[in-house]
């Protein structure tokens, strides 16, 4: 299968497909100049997120590493870092940092401009109209799909998802790994009581004892907060809607993952190391989710829903699918691929399939989907690390 | 033609309902007519064949439960008649 993508070629053998300026806050407290500039620019995006200033040790670093990751993301031509001046997260070092790629990127703080931020607004849209012009010098080339990173994700599920979209959506990425491309899988609380499974796709010893300590590490943490997690899964909800199991529940999660090898966990945004599946830390809520796969490289993002999500991400496109009629009717205007002939019995697994398969396609070959074209561009960051200020509470 | 209910692997012991299947009704899978034993409400799953008491349920391809009776070809699959393997084996509660 000869099978191929437009997209636009980066610097150290990375692919786009899209061809954004990012303008990146260090800070929270820059976050309003930072989305200024970006609307006065052609196809530019700003990273507004509420961090930057305040944070210690492990905290500050997975902020560190997110942020880098989404200025890295081959989706992103180039980069305007924008500091205040006086926060602990430096713009000059996150600068460095993404201009490890070797992609156009500069930086500046609001403090160092006279006139303050105005005067910064204009600064910043004189050097991010440079980066603009520069971008659009670019022709778009064919590349296989061994340069793409899949991000796989699922929001307002329902008992529909697990026999519907996530199905669907496995046969895809499987397909994408097959073709040499590397595929991630999220929102570890949803691979409960399927991890004996998960194990079992391991591609070693190694991997399978991570698997196994991650989701033991969690429940362990639950019974020491003495949160019964496992004594109310599935939910009545779930019974009532035929899921009798918990890993009859999770399966229907982690079907979205197919059953290709699994080539080990990664850390919240973290790149993967290799190609192939591969599972990431996150809790699951579905921004936080998909700003780490973005950070970790994927150019585009399948999602699926059930009740209904308008949810994207600014780096990455999101290419929704609904599995429920009812949603795919009263959230059309949310929906790029309408799952529900499933469940209306009208088309196979298979037919979806390859209806969900020309859809990544004609996104990955420039074609908006309807997160992008209605703006939905949110972006939150999972802070998962120790903090000096946990369980700090009044007595 | 509307299909009743899905297979999602062909290595499944069980069905899911796509539409509300009525008690007594004859469905075709596969070659063999199953008649259904029981009303099965969509999103509920019904056996494909004989499930004896200690063996696999089967969906996805993969192991979702162990039969805690023994389940005829056709009859409803719940919690009444099968059981969490991970609950039981892997986290022994």
């Amino acid at each position: 299968m000869n099978e191929e993508f437009m997209g636009y070629e980066r610097p150290k053998g990375k692919v786009g497909i899209r061809n954004k300026i990012a303008i990146i806050p260090s800070v929270v407290c820059v976050n309003h100049i930072a989305e200024q500039i970006a609307n006065k620019l052609d196809d530019a995006i700003a990273i507004r997120h509420p961090l930057g200033c305040g944070q210690f040790g492990p905290d500050y670093n997975n902020t560190f590493r997110t942020l880098v990751g989404l200025g890295s993301n081959p989706n992103i031509y180039g980069v305007v870092v924008i500091g205040l001046g006086c926060e602990n997260l430096k713009s000059r070092v996150l600068a460095k940092n993404i201009n490890r790629t070797k992609k156009p990127v500069e930086f500046f703080d609001v403090q160092d401009i006279k006139g303050g931020s105005t005067a910064a607004i204009e600064y910043g849209i004189k050097i991010g109209n440079h980066m603009r012009e520069e971008a659009n010098e670019l022709k778009k080339e064919p590349f296989d799909f061994s340069n793409l990173v899949l991000g796989l994700e699922c929001g307002g599920s329902d008992s529909i998802s697990g026999i519907s979209a996530n199905p669907a959506v496995g046969i895809i990425s499987d397909r994408v790994v097959e073709l040499g491309g590397t595929s991630i899988l999220p929102e570890f609380t949803e691979w409960i009581g399927t991890e004996h499974l998960l194990i079992e796709r391991a591609i070693n010893e190694n991997v399978a004892q991570k698997i196994h300590n991650t989701i033991t590490g969690f429940i362990e943490n639950l019974k020491g907060l003495g949160i019964d997690f496992l004594g109310v899964q599935p939910t009545p909800g779930n019974i009532d809607g035929g899921l009798s199991t918990i890993e009859e529940k999770s399966l229907g999660n982690i079907a979205k993952s197919g059953k290709s090898p699994i080539q080990g966990i990664l850390e919240y945004s973290e790149p993967p190391k290799t190609k192939g599946l591969w599972l990431m830390l996150e809790p699951g809520l579905d921004i936080e989710s998909m700003t780490g796969l973005a950070a970790a490289g994927a150019q585009v993002i399948l999602m699926t829903t059930g009740r209904g999500s308008p949810c994207g991400n600014p780096v990455a496109p999101v290419i929704k699918l609904c599995g429920n009629p009812k949603t795919s009717d009263w959230m059309a205007e949310n929906i790029d691929v309408d799952a529900s002939q499933i469940i209306k019995g009208e088309k196979t697994m298979e037919e979806l399939a390859e209806v969900l398969w020309l859809k990544l396609k004609k996104t990955l070959n420039g074609e908006q989907t309807q997160a992008e074209k209605l703006g939905f561009d949110d972006i939150a960051i999972w802070r998962n690390t120790a903090s000096p200020f946990q369980y700090m509470h009044c007595k | 033609m509307k299909n009743k209910y899905i297979v999602m692997n062909k290595d499944d012991n069980c069905a899911t309902a796509l539409v509300d299947i009525n008690k007594d009704e004859v469905i075709k899978y596969d070659n063999m007519n199953i008649k259904i034993n029981h009303s099965i409400t969509l999103g509920h799953k019904f056996a494909l064949n004989d499930i004896k008491t200690g063996d696999f349920v089967k969906k996805y391809g993969q192991t979702i439960g162990i039969a805690t009776e023994d389940i005829q070809k056709g009859d409803w699959i719940h919690t009444h008649n099968i059981m969490s393997q991970y609950l039981k084996e892997v986290l022994n509660l």
